[in-house]
């Protein structure tokens, strides 16, 4: 079994020897350590991907809108880290729709480190598979073949809003129930207990 | 009384940086602290009559056991190599995560001696390998066999029966990655399993040569002395592979530094230091004097920098003596304000080193930091201007930027990986090919590189979008911003002019690992030796904390 730390490393000079900057190397390295850690076929993709860089031209994106089409496959490490450096003024927008993305789960883990840097969850959508990223701590995923995905023609990405995932009356019954591990206070516990005196307005 | 941290931009030279000496922040040292309440034991001994099979050696505690499995092999000396370039050696060590079965140590003795192109599982956590020390290992058997001690003087003019050539860890060849391992109490400071892998393999080298001696000559033959023993170490031979790691370790750099900036400001500070602490502190130094004295190298440049030491030496203790300085305050700042007008990089490093012996109480908190979460700080905070990546470049690399990187001398080399042995090596840009394929290992160009674009650049820029033209700086952006919250993280040098010592990246590293004798072999590789005078490992349970300075050396 490879490690972690190996695959982060072969991967950051593959990068490299394809062509890419250092800088840009160290995040590719680090992102296919990410994929693998959340059990996705980060590794496989990236090997085949660059396999077919050698042949192909991938469109390399700049700025990124809420709508980006293109005849031929967007480079997914390029879209990946303009989508990362340009979050913060992509955040604001409902949903962004990418249409034709090569190799779309390289990706992924742009996605997942955006989440924690804007500290808003995103929904991604690639053709039919969902991805829920929560503060790339943990990704939810109806996902779950180890196959590589050369392509996907409809990805939306959507970025969530911090609401919380129940209602103000379930908080209410819940806590109530937190409420049984307080002490019922007397007039002498409150004289005595809380260390201050009961006149700190003076 | 306020005392201020050094100034990296001073203290961050290679040249002070390779002056640095082991202290009682070094790993050895602390892991030693760490593992004394430890049990050890012997738990396997198969070797035959000329000291070759295998051998098992575990520290445990509660549920917790490491497992040391030694590899004793037979080579032919002409196969013996302390180069890289090697694939035998004398033996072969893994530290096995808990304890091994049958089936893990045979798995393991197909694979350990192998090394680099062997497989380790996750259930290993280091891997290193050892030649003899041919000057000193048959003279040592010799000895014993013949119902004779070896003479001490001899020993200690090498200081070891072996010598690691490789430690490996943190997920190479297979190796169990660090995150599985990061939480665990006991391993927090760094190395600290490389650490107690060559404290075992010390053992080992005991166990062996007496294993040896007795087979050879069953009724004469003596046990080697625990004394000389514990004046014997374990030699290491070490090349470029240990210099980029400081590079591309900023923040782990940074938590070493200051750690011991952080000692030495507290030590300033003391207003009154105790008799008793002054006394251990010229203890030390006296008893240390041994070990430079007894510090051998060939080296011109090693030589050079011995003398200065003692000369330097020499006159501090001078100092010391006519100065009256009991029951003085801010002793240690005294002190310290001395050396520094009075004294060389060399002995000002040794002294600092120094000073901390009195002191568990400011030195232990302080080892807890000395490692680091780097993912934390790994993305780009990509919300920050250009003005602000200026003005952090302009605040702490202020001297690279007067570097003339249009003159050839300041570009002379360059940093690449060997494809035969996937490790770092320096070549000549202007002589060697290759230079096409650099590392990343060229900070201060790239750094003054991009400085020179973002001075071209709108000041209200984010740096994401910055990144968007110029993404071939992403590697210097990252570390630049990593500099501002991390102040000793960065060499503040030029890594590749053509006044490059490279040794002086190795000796930062190997100081704080705890070594001693630096013996530079040429500027790219020397020998040390590590845990000379520590206690073995039956003796872990009270020892004296100062052991470093107790050699016998003469």
């Amino acid at each position: 079994m490879r490690s972690f730390s190996e695959i982060e490393t072969a991967v950051k000079r593959a990068t490299r020897g394809m062509g890419f900057s250092w800088g840009v190397a160290e995040e590719v390295g680090k992102n296919i350590r990410l994929l693998e850690m959340f059990g996705l076929p980060g590794f496989k993709n990236i090997n085949q991907y660059f396999k077919v860089l050698t042949n192909q031209e991938f469109e390399k994106i700049s700025t990124i809108s809420t709508i980006n089409n293109s005849k031929s496959l967007y480079c997914p490490i390029t879209m990946g880290l303009n989508f990362f450096d340009q979050s913060i003024h992509l955040k604001d927008a409902d949903n962004i729709q990418i249409n034709n993305l090569g190799f779309p789960l390289l990706f992924i883990p742009f996605v997942s480190r955006t989440s924690e840097i804007i500290g808003k969850r995103i929904f991604l959508k690639i053709d039919n598979k969902e991805f829920l990223f929560n503060f790339n701590q943990a990704v939810y995923s109806n996902y779950l073949s180890g196959d590589i995905v050369e392509k996907s023609e409809k990805n939306e990405l959507k970025f969530m809003e911090n609401n919380n995932l129940f209602s103000e009356e379930e908080w209410s019954e819940l806590y109530k129930l937190s409420e049984d591990t307080f002490v019922e206070e007397t007039d002498e516990l409150k004289q005595s207990a809380a260390g201050a005196g009961l006149i700190d307005n003076d | 009384m306020e005392v201020n941290l050094r100034d990296p931009k001073i203290l961050m030279k290679l040249s002070k940086l390779g002056s640095f000496h082991q202290s009682k922040l070094s790993f050895l040292r602390s892991f030693l602290n760490e593992f004394r309440d430890w049990e050890y034991r012997r738990d396997l001994f198969k070797l035959n009559q000329n000291g070759y099979g295998r051998v098992v050696y575990s520290f445990s505690k509660n549920n917790r056991t490491y497992s040391l499995i030694c590899f004793a092999n037979e080579i032919k000396d002409d196969e013996r190599s302390d180069r890289v370039i090697a694939t035998k050696w004398d033996a072969a060590f893994t530290l096995h995560d808990g304890v091994p079965t049958d089936h893990d140590i045979d798995r393991l003795a197909n694979e350990v001696p192998k090394q680099e192109v062997g497989r380790l599982s996750y259930k290993e956590l280091t891997l290193s390998r050892a030649n003899k020390s041919l000057r000193l290992f048959n003279y040592v058997v010799d000895c014993l066999s013949n119902g004779q001690q070896p003479d001490v003087n001899k020993l200690s003019k090498v200081g070891y029966l072996y010598r690691t050539t490789a430690v490996y860890g943190s997920g190479k060849f297979g190796l169990a990655d660090r995150f599985r391992i990061k939480n665990r109490d006991e391993i927090l400071g760094p190395f600290r399993l490389e650490m107690m892998l060559v404290y075992l393999v010390r053992q080992f080298t005991f166990d062996q040569v007496n294993h040896i001696a007795k087979n050879r000559n069953p009724g004469l033959a003596v046990q080697l002395d625990p004394n000389i023993c514990r004046n014997l170490g374990i030699g290491n031979s070490t090349g470029l592979g240990m210099a980029p790691f400081i590079v591309n370790h900023p923040e782990l750099l940074n938590n070493w530094i200051l750690a011991r900036e952080t000692a030495l400001k507290k030590i300033r500070q003391i207003e009154k230091v105790s008799n008793k602490d002054f006394n251990i502190f010229k203890d030390c130094l006296i008893k240390s004097l041994r070990n430079v004295t007894s510090w051998h190298t060939e080296s011109e440049f090693q030589n050079n920098k011995i003398k200065s030491l003692l000369d330097d030496l020499e006159k501090f203790i001078e100092f010391l003596n006519k100065s009256s300085l009991e029951n003085k305050p801010f002793l240690f700042n005294e002190i310290y304000s001395w050396i520094e007008n009075n004294l060389d990089d060399e002995c000002i490093e040794y002294i600092v080193s120094m000073m901390m012996e009195p002191y568990d109480k400011i030195v232990n908190p302080l080892l807890k930091n000395m490692s680091a979460d780097e993912e934390l700080n790994f993305n780009i905070p990509i919300d920050r201007t250009v003005e602000e990546l200026r003005n952090i470049i302009e605040q702490n690399y202020s001297d690279i930027l007067k570097i003339d990187f249009s003159k050839n001398e300041n570009n002379q080399n360059f940093w690449f990986i060997s494809k035969n042995k996937e490790e770092p090596r320096l070549a000549d840009r202007y002589k060697d090919h290759g230079s096409d394929l650099e590392q990343p290992l060229a900070i201060a160009r790239d750094i003054k590189k991009l400085y020179e674009i973002l001075f071209i650049s709108k000041n209200s820029l984010t740096i994401g979008k910055f990144l968007m033209k110029h993404n071939e700086f992403r590697h210097v952006v990252r570390r630049a911003f990593i500099t501002e919250k991390f102040p000793y993280a960065e060499i503040q040098d030029n890594t590749i002019g053509s006044n490059l010592m490279p040794i002086d990246m190795l000796r930062l590293k190997l100081s704080f690992f705890g070594a001693l004798k630096f013996d530079p072999r040429s500027n790219k590789w020397l020998r040390i030796c590590m845990f000379q005078g520590a206690p073995l490992p039956n003796e872990l349970k009270s020892f004296d904390s100062h052991w470093v300075y107790n050699s016998l050396n003469s």
